[in-house]
């Protein structure tokens, strides 16, 4: 790719990204009255994107081949038992990078 | 203007602890991402320049490989609307909060990102700070610790000597996280569940590459279904 290509794709970038920020707020001016049915949404979409960005990144899993998905699971397991306990987000997060990435590394 | 200068300061002082979080986790994440740019042979300016414009994290992964295949505009701007498209969704969620934050609101909406729409959703204001401000800051915090990781990443990335397979797993256990906590604190799972069952169900019919904007369609079609009984029975009000 040309330096000129490169930064045409970036303002592509650029440009898709910004468009997903603002659509909502230029559909929905401030100044009139948001539709019941937005505000709803945007009371209970919330929960379900944080449930739609764990598959996100787990979607590249593959039960069938490969490691089976044994060391997300365990990592993930590692996760959750940790941020029960002491529900420290930074600690939760480092320990199940560190556990998966061992796993991956030194046994699979 | 002492007053508006107190005001400031004391939503800088009240944002800045909910982002210390952010600030390891993104100087990680930011510096993984300069270095895979690092290493992917592009110089520390790219991460800079791309975290500051687009400052969109898995969109910025991509853009490494747009940038590294054939010269395909269209392709790479249809692919990062559909990444980002979960901006739609947190757009709508913050249609109101953001609502009255004067010019601020332009930057909130621009630096618009998991966490910032993660603490901005879920965070009680002090009083004696300024909700705009603080939604400001939050924002402002965590889009520079980013920038900074992603810079320091590119400028260092060719000194680092360790094996890093197995990093990127930090974005998996930061959103497993920020579920969890979000499990923890609702009363009622239907959205949660909602939105791991649809995906669910996406991911295996459409396949790893195509099952987002099916998912986000499932999802609020799901919602709109229970929108009366998860309003009948209080869950929202």
């Amino acid at each position: 790719m040309t330096l000129t290509q490169q930064i045409i794709t970036i303002s592509m970038v650029i440009l898709a990204t910004v468009i997903t920020r603002f659509l909502p707020f230029i559909v929905f001016p401030s100044g009139k009255e948001t539709p019941k049915f937005i505000k709803y949404l945007g009371k209970v979409l919330p929960a379900a994107v944080f449930g739609l960005l764990v598959v996100y990144c787990l979607k590249n899993v593959t039960i069938i081949g490969g490691s089976h998905g044994i060391p997300e699971l365990i990592a993930i397991v590692c996760i959750v038992a940790i941020h029960l306990w002491k529900r420290q987000m930074l600690l939760s997060i480092a320990t199940g990078t560190v556990v998966y990435m061992l796993l991956v590394q030194f046994v699979f | 203007m002492n007053n508006e200068k107190g005001i400031i300061w004391r939503s800088l002082k009240a944002a800045f602890p909910y982002t210390v979080p952010i600030l390891a986790g993104f100087l990680f994440l930011g510096a993984t991402y300069g270095i895979y740019m690092n290493v992917s042979g592009f110089g520390f300016l790219y991460p800079m320049i791309m975290s500051m414009t687009v400052f969109a994290g898995s969109a910025e992964f991509v853009a490494v490989s747009l940038l590294l295949s054939a010269f395909d505009p269209i392709q790479a701007f249809l692919m990062i609307l559909m990444i980002n498209a979960r901006h739609l969704f947190y757009g709508i969620s913050l249609l109101e909060k953001y609502s009255g934050t004067g010019w601020k609101k332009f930057y909130l909406i621009f630096g618009m990102c998991d966490e910032s729409f993660l603490i901005n959703c879920s965070v009680n204001i002090p009083e004696d700070a300024d909700k705009g401000w603080f939604m400001f800051f939050v924002t402002l915090l965590n889009q520079s610790y980013w920038v900074l990781g992603a810079t320091l990443g590119g400028i260092f990335g060719q000194f680092i000597n360790f094996n890093t397979e197995g990093l990127d797993f930090v974005m998996t256990a930061m959103f497993v996280v920020i579920f969890l906590e979000q499990w923890l604190k609702e009363k009622n799972h239907t959205s949660s569940l909602i939105g791991i069952g649809m995906s669910v169900v996406c991911l295996l019919i459409f396949g790893p590459d195509k099952f987002m904007i099916p998912a986000m369609l499932c999802v609020t079609g799901m919602l709109t279904l229970v929108r009366k009984p998860l309003e009948k029975g209080g869950a929202v009000t």
